[in-house]
């Protein structure tokens, strides 16, 4: 397809030239840190078949219906075209979210909705969630698009001091919350979006309370907790690794259906070391969890927390009670991140049941580096060394 | 202009018989008086036709219910010196210009206009993988028009269109090519996205109100210069800052490049009022409209194009810095153009805007082609001469991309430089946790890339 304005897309040389990249990756035989193929990932359904069997909590009454190979930003898509479809209050806004937006999740909905339900907004972040509480407020569905996480901040106040307390200020009135809202944001890495273009700011909702997070991983699941978020009582945001958005590709309903929020998924059942992670790094902790099997012998129960905020504790602790070593995996620094609050949450849940302190492999403390991006993002290679220290404590 | 004049007149009046501030000579403004008045005491005369609200003090007595109607106000005019066809159209105010700035500014534009540069930043992406950069074409007038009219030590803070202003300060080929490469003389040390200039040698740091406050507090004759785009007025900073500006006098040219798109949004669906300008006014701050297309439009061979409004904006550039260093106030500048280049090297404006529009702005207005001419026709240059400059510019940036491109990455330690002025304890321990895993797995780090390989780190 032809694509209009994507600004992260890799950009194909006029000339032919040799390509030089900035990734830590020297591709050669038998490497870990080569670039995730995910046409080949077994977190993907590739076939109708595999649709089914890897999304378990797909509802049984879509089971039976057809798929369609689908892309994670047509994904999203697909969600919002439902939404509009059965909600006839509920609106998309945004910068530049009228032509389709610079990721392409809202093309075509103006042609279909009209331009009162569809419509870009003046450039202020702040300005779109304000105007999407009031709608929330007043009965209508509001679903904004912040068009990069990082460019959350100047909504912040909005988020956290209006969105997030109203419900409780209210005494939980009926009206008067912002839960017929849910933010759309792209978010994490792409390898050369630098300070402003590649952070994963979610660590910051650790301190907000009454907002719902949400980072899908997969076109499947992207629009069944997209459609999910805006059916449900409280405001959500959800964040849309970009990266994922062309590379991911699945067998996806055609049905609407609904996943459900607030809850982690196991994508792989082990024994020995349980890997806690969400967005692009399930596909990296795919890899590792595969490397520690053939060069370890080690069984990794991989998780995808789906939801950050509030996170699923109960999966979580079951999994570690069951294999008693916990290794988290995120692209977000260190200090602040969500390792900080699973590692806190299963020291308290699982003391006598752990071998080994819970590992956090995490991007460092520092900004997000242009040049060093295949640095900061954790690879494959530091996932598998978080999980045989944690085998060798 | 009615408006503004009204206002400015009925103030003034208003002032003088309050005795607040001594009878002005010229239009002074709100916020100075502000401060004025928070000192001296309020008095009402008797029988006034208005109260001097302390929120409004000009203010007189209706007993017309009227709303003001945006509508109803003359839209702020937008002065120009050069017309369509090249000619001067005030013939007593020839650009008042040297032979040697006219061409340097004609040079600097050439050069930022070329296409082989605008090739060049893409293909740099290309090669190095790194995706997006913003492109000027259209607004390379405003930059070096106001660039020839302010001072080389005035404080800029510009965004990412304003390279014709870092050129006209000397900023070197090389320099713009180490960073579109991020290459370790990049002085930002591979941190940002390509396009993302900065130099402490031209004075070129963040954050102009508070900036201009501190040249005021040190009685300097520089002023800051802040530039942006309309779409970035619609953020509150841009409201917070005009209005911290006016009320604490700072001064500071706000310079506006109003090219009708934000990405992909039309400044139809970005604001309702008149411009950016109407906004000056609203906080009382001195403004003015200018024609950014003065002069110029070329067609490269290849149908790039680039919009040049120069002479125009450098002379209200020039008032205006007079205004701001002498009144020691807040100034607005918004000058209009058409952005003839898509948003970044990946969006394909196409897709939001017809390419009929964007050909006809071409056609209308061709002002670079004006600008040769009048400097022919003033017998300060030549055809031949304009050959010769555009092969020797072609040369110069192949060269400089040439060398930018072989050199390497910032040593690696940089990843962890800079967060703090000395790095923390945490930080010392995650470079050391870093060193661990590239020597526990050599083969899966190729450190080729980064300048002094492994040992940078």
């Amino acid at each position: 397809m032809k694509n209009s304005l994507l600004p992260f897309r890799s950009l194909r040389p006029a000339i032919n030239v040799p390509r030089r990249r900035y990734t830590t990756v020297s591709p050669g035989a038998g490497r870990l840190n080569v670039p995730t193929d995910y046409s080949t990932s077994s977190y993907l359904a590739h076939t109708p078949s595999q649709t089914y069997n890897l999304h378990t909590d797909l509802p049984k009454h879509i089971r039976s219906g057809k798929t369609k190979r689908t892309n994670y930003f047509t994904a999203v898509n697909d969600a919002l075209r439902i939404i509009l479809t059965t909600d006839d209050k509920s609106l998309i806004f945004g910068e530049d979210v009228s032509f389709g937006g610079v990721f392409r999740c809202t093309s075509n909905l103006t042609d279909s909705f009209g331009s009162s339900r569809i419509f870009n907004t003046p450039l202020s972040e702040q300005g779109i969630i304000g105007f999407a509480i009031g709608l929330s407020a007043s009965g209508y569905t509001a679903l904004p698009e912040i068009q990069f996480a990082d460019y959350l901040f100047p909504a912040f106040d909005q988020l956290h001091n209006e969105a997030s307390k109203m419900r409780y200020r209210s005494g939980g009135a009926e009206m008067f919350n912002a839960g017929r809202m849910v933010v759309r944001m792209p978010t994490s890495a792409v390898g050369h979006g630098g300070l402003y273009h590649s952070q994963s700011p979610e660590g910051f909702f650790l301190g907000m309370q009454g907002v719902i997070v949400v980072i899908p991983r997969s076109p499947v699941q992207a629009k069944g907790l997209l459609i999910a978020a805006a059916r449900g009582a409280d405001p959500v945001v959800i964040m849309e690794p970009k990266i994922l958005y062309r590379a991911a590709v699945e067998e996806v309903p055609l049905e609407e259906y609904e996943l459900p929020i607030g809850k982690a998924e196991v994508l792989q059942v082990g024994t020995d070391v349980t890997l806690v992670a969400y967005g692009t790094m399930v596909y990296v902790a795919e890899a590792a969890a595969r490397a520690a099997k053939e060069r370890l012998g080690v069984s990794a129960e991989v998780i995808d927390l789906r939801t950050v905020r509030p996170w699923d504790k109960e999966t979580i602790t079951k999994s570690v009670n069951k294999t008693g070593r916990c290794v988290v995996v995120h692209e977000a620094s260190r200090t602040g991140g969500m390792g900080e609050s699973v590692a806190g949450e299963v020291q308290e849940r699982c003391f006598l049941r752990l071998e080994a302190p819970v590992t956090r492999v995490t991007g460092w403390d520092t900004p997000m580096p242009l040049a060093f991006e295949g640095f900061m993002v954790p690879d494959v290679v530091r996932v598998l060394d978080g999980i045989k220290r944690t085998m060798e404590y | 202009m009615v408006l503004l004049t009204s206002l400015r007149a009925s103030f003034c009046v208003g002032v003088a018989r309050a005795r607040l501030l001594p009878p002005p000579s010229t239009a002074r403004y709100f916020a100075s008086s502000v401060i004025a008045r928070q000192n001296a005491p309020m008095k009402q005369p008797p029988h006034s036709d208005s109260v001097l609200f302390p929120g409004a003090v000009n203010s007189k007595f209706t007993h017309e219910l009227k709303f003001q109607r945006p509508q109803d106000l003359p839209a702020i005019p937008t002065y120009r010196l050069i017309d369509t066809h090249g000619e001067v159209v005030d013939k007593s105010r020839e650009p008042d210009i040297s032979q040697e700035l006219a061409l340097k500014m004609y040079k600097d534009m050439i050069t930022r206009a070329d296409k082989f540069l605008y090739g060049m930043e893409i293909w740099s992406l290309h090669l190095s993988g790194a995706g997006n950069a913003n492109v000027s074409a259209g607004e390379e007038g405003i930059a070096v028009g106001s660039a020839a009219a302010l001072a080389p030590d005035d404080v800029i803070f510009s965004q990412y269109r304003e390279q014709g202003v870092m050129m006209y300060r000397g900023f070197t080929l090389d320099e713009f090519m180490n960073q579109l490469f991020a290459n370790k003389f990049d002085y930002g040390k591979g941190k940002n996205m390509p396009i993302h200039y900065m130099s402490e040698r031209l004075h070129m740091i963040p954050h102009s109100v508070g900036a201009a406050y501190a040249l005021k507090l040190d009685q300097s004759s520089r002023i800051a210069v802040c530039f942006f785009g309309e779409g970035a007025a619609s953020e509150g900073d841009f409201h917070a800052a005009l209005n911290i500006a006016a009320t604490r006098s700072c001064p500071v040219l706000f310079i506006c490049r109003n090219n009708g798109f934000a990405i992909s949004t039309p400044t139809l669906e970005q604001y309702k009022g008149d411009g950016i300008g109407s906004r000056g006014v609203g906080y009382g701050i001195d403004t003015i409209r200018v024609d950014g297309n003065d002069v110029g439009v070329t067609f490269g061979e290849s149908g790039f194009i680039l919009y040049i409004g120069i002479m125009a904006v450098r002379e209200v550039t020039m008032r205006a810095r007079d205004i701001a260093l002498k009144e020691q106030k807040p100034v607005l500048i918004e000058a209009m153009s058409y952005r003839v280049s898509h948003h970044s090297t990946s969006d394909d404006s196409f897709a939001y805007r017809a390419k009929v529009e964007v050909e006809d702005w071409k056609r209308r207005d061709n002002p670079i082609t004006r600008m040769r001419k009048w400097l022919e026709s003033k017998s300060w240059w030549s055809g031949e001469q304009d050959q010769e400059l555009r092969i020797q510019v072609r040369k110069d940036i192949l060269k400089a991309f040439a060398r930018a491109e072989k050199e390497k990455k910032p040593a690696l330690e940089n990843l962890f430089l800079d967060v703090y002025k000395v790095p923390s304890r945490d930080l010392e321990e995650q470079m050391a946790e870093l060193r661990r895993i590239i020597d526990e797995y050599p083969d899966e780090y190729d450190l080729e890339a980064f300048d002094r390989g492994r040992e940078g780190l």
